[in-house]
């Protein structure tokens, strides 16, 4: 994307949602709008039906965890099928409360997405039609992924802590 | 007569092929006593039925093992079983998570006696390199073993060692091994039956 072009698409959301840009920047080379959490959906509605951004298609959702914050960053990877542009839009939730508003009504392919965040994070997404465990075992207690977490299984009897760096 | 002459068939024999070793038995002119257990267990070892249950890349090495070059056909392990009614050896290659634990489980239940069980690979005898969450730590935590083949992945020469291994326990195995109650709560301990 041309930075002409990047810069009319953070003109087109601050136009309407100036006081919820909380940060705009290039992270390898992706333009990464960083908003507030409250009207993320209205934001990414608009972005779909306005003309000149048509950001119709969502290519990727996840959760990263960010342990020295306590916070959840909710990341949305769109694209413009028209004009081959794409953009991140990145939401921050607190670690005691990750609630985020669902995608599913805007973008189908959503449903998925949430329900492997949801699986691996814990992010409560509100109004998603089923959300429950898509990889994991159902009986799990925890969110794996999340950094408080060991990685090794801690079941294992067979391997001696100091020869394997735990 | 020609091609069928006695000197003909000796001449096109294959020598390389060893015959089963009779068991121990008292012999005479036209008869040959043995315990039954003994003919059971010759009969047994060389007509193995196992269903392999293959994950991932010690699959791949299995399916190398069934191949025309190193042949577990040579070992009357030949024919394959995929239904777990029919099979005497449940082969458990590749890694097992823990998602899948409960199947493989009930592939072993559904087994009919006797039934033996070949662990192939680090990952199905101790979870191998995946050290975490999602994986069964050795098919052992829910199903009993009776021999491991250790490599990551096992050569299709470790493979068959293995299956001769179990071709040892099948045919010194006693019939009455599984109604003993050493073996009963050894099942139990696993929680079945």
């Amino acid at each position: 994307m041309a930075d002409s072009q990047e810069e009319k698409l953070v003109s087109i959301i601050k136009e309407k949602f100036e006081d919820q840009v909380v940060l705009v920047e290039q992270l390898y080379d992706f333009l990464t709008i960083t908003l507030k959490k409250d009207r993320i959906t209205e934001i990414i509605q608009f972005l779909y039906d306005h003309p000149d951004t048509k950001f119709q298609f969502l290519t990727t959702l996840a959760a990263v965890h960010y342990p020295d914050n306590n916070q959840i960053g909710l990341m949305y990877q769109l694209h413009n099928m028209y004009s081959n542009e794409r953009v991140r839009l990145k939401i921050y939730l607190p670690i005691e409360n990750p609630v985020a508003p669902t995608l599913t009504n805007i973008f189908a392919a959503a449903n998925w997405m949430e329900r492997e965040t949801y699986d691996f994070y814990g992010v409560i997404f509100e109004g998603h039609p089923n959300l429950k465990r898509i990889l994991n075992v159902d009986e799990m207690i925890i969110f794996p992924m999340r950094k408080e977490y060991p990685l090794e299984d801690q079941t294992r009897e067979d391997k001696e802590d100091d020869m394997f760096g735990r | 007569m020609g091609g069928l002459s006695m000197e003909n068939l000796t001449a096109t024999q294959n020598r390389n092929i060893s015959l089963g070793e009779k068991p121990e038995g008292i012999e005479g002119v036209g008869f040959f006593a043995t315990s039954l257990e003994k003919v059971v267990g010759l009969a047994r070892k060389n007509s193995i039925w196992p269903l392999p249950f293959a994950t991932s890349c010690c699959g791949i090495e299995f399916m190398a093992t069934m191949g025309a070059h190193y042949d577990l056909g040579r070992f009357g392990a030949e024919r394959l079983s995929f239904s777990p009614r029919q099979a005497d050896l449940l082969m458990v290659m590749g890694t097992i998570a823990k998602k899948m634990g409960p199947v493989l489980r009930q592939v072993y239940e559904q087994m009919a006696e006797p039934r033996w069980v070949l662990s192939v690979g680090a990952c199905a005898s101790s979870g191998g390199i995946f050290d975490t969450y999602s994986v069964l730590q050795g098919i052992d935590r829910i199903i009993p073993v009776d021999v491991y083949v250790p490599g990551c992945p096992p050569r299709p020469e470790q493979i068959i060692d293995g299956v001769i291994k179990i071709q040892k326990l099948v045919e010194t195995e006693s019939l009455r091994r599984r109604d003993s109650p050493e073996y009963k709560a050894m099942l139990n301990k696993y929680g079945i039956e």
